[in-house]
């Protein structure tokens, strides 16, 4: 029993993690139907501007992470505005394609300016460097942290989303472009805004990741950044609710087959998820299953 | 008033509108009709601004707005009820009208168009928390108007407003836009059903495979042999 608190706190950990990555993989999709493949690099990024600005700025986590996240919200933009934009109206796979160079590019435009090697990140001192126990399960401070900040950055996207009046714009925007410039809605703007909002919330991740996990690298985000897409298709890719649901239940299913089973398999049976979700209910778990017209 | 001169829209190869000229005057309703692929819908995107054309221009009040977006002419007074009704269907009927008035800042102004609409279509009202796409097809229709009216045009497009309802439903719509009409907005209504749209229009175009063929009064119109074979069944 302890164990298995153990390994659901260990999971809920990780699946914050999936959980703020595949938002953004979700929004993007949901707004313009692509799978923004550059997205783990942005998360990566934030990694990175967070471990500056901890390293060589001595900041703490709160004011590091909203750095990342503020540099994270220009560079998604700018990645719709360069990258994606002029593809407004070409074919799917086009787009598609782009946003894989746009991966590579900033991979590998990173490990450039970074070297390929990895790095530590500063060590969290005082009171986050802490842990407790509850009832034999051990808890750290980071853990709780990450959680929180989760938990804070779904209820503040929520809020967004349904209460202002960007917020419905989006969601008129992803379901019907037309209609939504009719009411005097600027989609391009709404788009770039969806890119600032996903990258965001990936910039957060990454520096989550770098004080959690202790080290990064410039590709760092191509196994997460996999997951993270899985979590989205998992709940039911386009759909925010769904992001959340699949990026928690991703998490426990790693967690859970590293601590029960062979952590060898854990990448496996995610992506044997993966398969089977596209077999079974290729809508996602909160997905309403609806034929593609043609 | 609303002018379309001499506009000419290309998708591709695809030569759509030749040399389209249209004149929407002021309290009027102005009818578009034609079959099925002439032209129609096309006429009406770009008029809104959804569609570019290639030449031509569109003035509204004299003034040239064919290079402005869709956006700058909801708020100079244009909106459009796209084919189709095209509500935004996961989200509540409030919510898609509260869309209607994005552009409108005036909270005071918006509720009591809110309530004007609600009177208008009591059906709206009593279904506002629910998502519009669980509506039937006339109360889709209802909806898509009253967004469309949200935005306090002074003219309104409407296109296929009776497309697939019961033709007591289509009664109760055109009814609806004559009332719409006499509350002074503006009506530039392009319909495949000929003899209802003739019946209220003051003015109407023919549109044949990109081009205006024929205009004249609604009642001309009703009464030309070439139409009544063509378009009114006999």
């Amino acid at each position: 029993m302890e164990q298995f608190l153990q390994q659901l706190i260990n999971g809920l950990s990780l699946g914050s993690i999936y959980a703020l990555i595949a938002l953004g993989y979700t929004m993007v999709y949901g707004i313009i139907k692509l799978i923004n493949f550059a997205h783990c690099d942005v998360y990566m990024i934030g990694a990175y501007v967070g471990y500056a600005c901890m390293t060589y700025f001595h900041l703490g986590l709160l004011p590091s992470m909203l750095i990342a996240m503020a540099a994270c919200t220009l560079l998604g933009m700018a990645i719709e505005k360069i990258a994606y934009k002029p593809l407004r109206n070409a074919t799917r796979i086009a787009v598609l394609i782009t946003a894989l160079g746009v991966s590579m590019f900033l991979e590998y435009g990173t490990m450039f300016f970074v070297k390929a090697e990895v790095r530590a990140y500063p060590s969290m001192t005082g009171w986050m460097a802490q842990s407790f126990q509850v009832g034999g399960v051990n808890i750290s401070m980071l853990q709780v942290i990450i959680m929180a900040v989760t938990v804070i950055l779904m209820i503040l996207l929520q809020f967004i989303v349904k209460r202002t009046r960007v917020g419905r714009a989006m969601r008129a925007v992803s379901l019907d472009k037309d209609a939504a410039e009719l009411m005097g809605i600027n989609v391009n703007s709404t788009i770039s805004f969806t890119f600032a909002l996903g990258s965001a919330l990936a910039g957060a991740a990454g520096v989550l990741v770098g004080v959690y996990y202790n080290s990064i690298n410039p590709l760092m985000g191509m196994l997460p950044g996999i997951k993270a897409f899985v979590a989205a298709v998992f709940g039911g890719i386009g759909l925010i609710p769904g992001a959340m649901v699949g990026g928690y239940a991703i998490g426990m299913i790693e967690t859970m087959v590293d601590g029960y089973g062979n952590s060898l398999y854990k990448d496996a049976v995610v992506f044997a998820i993966l398969i089977l979700i596209l077999i079974v209910k290729p809508a996602g778990l909160l997905g309403k299953n609806t034929r593609e017209k043609v | 008033m609303l002018e379309i001169k001499n506009i000419n829209v290309h998708f591709g190869v695809i030569h759509a509108l030749k040399d389209v000229s249209l004149t929407v005057e002021d309290g009027k309703i102005v009818t578009l009709i034609g079959a099925n692929g002439a032209g129609k819908t096309t006429t009406l995107r770009t008029a809104s601004g959804l569609k570019k054309p290639t030449s031509g221009s569109i003035l509204l009040d004299g003034k040239d707005i064919t290079a402005t977006t869709p956006q700058a002419r909801v708020k100079m007074g244009i909106s459009q009820v796209p084919e189709g009704r095209r509500v935004f269907s996961t989200m509540t009927v409030l919510e898609n009208l509260e869309l209607g008035a994005f552009l409108r800042r005036d909270k005071d102004g918006i509720a009591k168009d809110l309530a004007t609409v609600y009177e208008r279509f009591p059906i709206l009202a009593d279904r506002k928390r629910q998502a519009a796409g669980t509506l039937s097809g006339g109360e889709q229709q209802m909806l898509a108007m009253g967004r469309a009216l949200m935005s306090r045009p002074k003219i309104l497009f409407l296109d296929e407003p009776s497309m697939g309802l019961a033709p007591l439903l289509v009664q109760e719509i055109f009814d609806i836009i004559k009332v719409i009409n006499e509350t002074g907005t503006t009506i530039l209504l392009v319909e495949q059903n000929a003899s209802m749209a003739l019946q209220i229009a003051h003015h109407a175009y023919v549109m044949e495979t990109g081009s205006i063929v024929l205009s004249g009064t609604g009642a001309e119109l009703s009464q030309s042999e070439e139409i009544k074979k063509a378009y009114l069944g006999g």
